[in-house]
């Protein structure tokens, strides 16, 4: 057993999901390429979506996934840095409309 | 307490080449080892030769002679990271007048529809003028010199390469790693997206790449790093659109390129840790459709001492051709055609995603 919880090596064996549910690991993978095809939106505008979401979701798997797919895509590493920043601002916001709830209950129970 | 800002790092000096530094790798024998072992051996991943098995490929037979590429000499004004020719400024192997009239006379009898002289900075050898004079006297079809453009703008005994070029109709091909000034520059050196852009601006002004000129002017590229390039169609469509809005440019075709690991490549990759992840993206990417169209299957490469080999890759490798026909003085076109391609890992380079050549994408 590896003695880490996260081993970049693991991300190779993706596709071994499958093996133990057939079917609905299939349908993942299919979806899963589906989205990221050129459609309304370029594949190119979906990859920096993909990264923002990889870094608010903190999974080091995609963030791997997603910094190399830019690469492969000629991004820029500004356009990169910018894609993660617009998500850390979600992320942020997201907390901090809380305050809102805090000021709620603040204020209904202050005389 | 340790900042976890990052401290600014040195600026790189200029390179030299493997073979200058004495560098393991500069022996062909040693990059072979790499190749076919670890990993390969391991089992870990499989072999080549027995991937294209699987669907009647091996042995590696070539079809109808279609490209002569002619290696014309390692020397090169560039030291670019990822160069799998390993050339640079220190490189002094460079084709004689001898070797090139050997070469003239293939080209004249050849059944070769395309003539590709390449490098180092092909421009750099003394008598290129002079052979590729001669050379389009044989009227081959499509006639190309691959230049990197930094050559035209290095030194005045160069500037009148695009009339050059353009009066004996020569097919140019370029490389441009990135439309942008700091991924450019990164790969091959400070200064040379600048330099790339005024080539190609005086390029287009000789009316080359220009929409439906004759002049043909294409751009190549590879990837500035341990990834494999991304869709050639999309690329192109980037690149064309950055140019022309930031700089008025205007070319033909890109092709995308993928970096095979052998020479600085290599040595990038191993000391960079990269090294078998890129194996595994590229056996990842292995394409059966493109393996019938490998760039070997019609081309024949000449080193600039006039040996023959299946690609440019195998040159750098010094895997001679397996023929009785091993050289440009004994060149026999038909026994030549009739041999098995000599293989090894650094293949899957040829045939990931759509495939690569050095006309781009083949599946
Ligand atoms: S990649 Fe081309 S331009 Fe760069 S060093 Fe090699 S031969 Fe020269
Ligand atoms: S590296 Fe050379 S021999 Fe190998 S597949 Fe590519 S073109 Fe053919």
């Amino acid at each position: 057993m590896a003695n880490s919880y996260y081993d970049p090596a693991d991300l190779r064996k993706f596709g071994k999901i499958t093996e133990w549910s057939e079917e609905l690991g299939t349908k993942f993978f299919d979806y899963y390429g589906k989205v990221f095809e050129e459609g309304a939106l370029s594949a190119r505008e979906k990859s920096l979506i993909a990264l923002a979401v990889s870094h608010v979701v903190k999974c080091p798997y995609c963030i791997d996934a997603y910094t190399k797919d830019g690469l492969q895509k000629g991004i820029t590493k500004e356009e990169m840095m910018e894609a993660v920043h617009a998500g850390a601002a979600i992320e942020s916001g997201a907390t901090l409309v809380h305050g809102v709830q805090m000021m709620n209950k603040y204020n209904k129970l202050s005389m | 307490m340790e900042s976890i800002l990052p401290k600014k790092k040195a600026k790189k000096p200029m390179q030299k080449s493997l073979k200058a530094r004495d560098n393991e790798l500069a022996v062909t024998n040693r990059q072979l080892e790499i190749l076919d072992g670890g990993i390969f051996a391991d089992g870990e991943l499989p072999y080549f030769k027995d991937k294209i098995a699987e669907i009647g490929h091996f042995p590696l037979r070539p079809k109808k002679l279609e490209i002569l590429q002619i290696n014309v000499g390692y020397m090169c004004n560039q030291v670019c990271e990822h160069c799998h020719v390993d050339a640079g400024p220190d490189r002094k192997e460079i084709m004689t007048r001898e070797t090139m009239k050997q070469c003239l006379e293939v080209i004249k009898n050849t059944g070769a529809h395309t003539l590709d002289l390449t490098g180092g900075a092909p421009e750099m050898n003394p008598d290129f003028e002079w052979f590729v004079e001669e050379a389009a006297k044989a009227g081959i079809k499509d006639f190309i010199v691959r230049s990197n453009l930094t050559i035209i703008r290095a030194n005045k005994k160069y500037h009148h390469l695009p009339d050059f070029f353009k009066k004996h109709n020569v097919h140019v091909i370029s490389s441009m790693p990135h439309y942008t000034r700091g991924k450019t520059d990164k790969q091959r050196g400070d200064g040379v997206f600048d330099k790339s852009i005024k080539a190609l601006q005086e390029l287009n002004a000789r009316g080359y790449g220009m929409p439906g000129s004759d002049l043909r002017l294409d751009l190549v590229y590879n990837p500035s790093g341990a990834y494999l390039p991304g869709d050639q169609m999309a690329l192109e469509k980037d690149f064309k659109k950055a140019l022309d809005e930031d700089f008025g440019i205007q070319f033909h075709n890109l092709f995308a390129i993928t970096n095979l690991p052998i020479a600085r490549f290599l040595d990038y990759l191993i000391a960079s840790e990269n090294y078998e992840d890129y194996m595994y993206a590229l056996v990842e990417a292995y394409n059966p459709a493109a393996v019938g169209n490998v760039m070997c299957t019609n081309t024949i490469s000449i080193s600039w001492d006039g040996w023959l080999y299946d690609c440019d890759f195998n040159q750098m490798l010094d895997l001679k051709v397996a023929s009785k026909v091993k050289h440009i003085s004994e060149y026999n076109e038909d026994v030549l055609n009739d041999r098995n391609i000599i293989i090894s890992q650094h293949c899957y380079g040829c045939t990931a995603g759509a495939g690569s050549s050095c006309q781009g994408t083949v599946a």
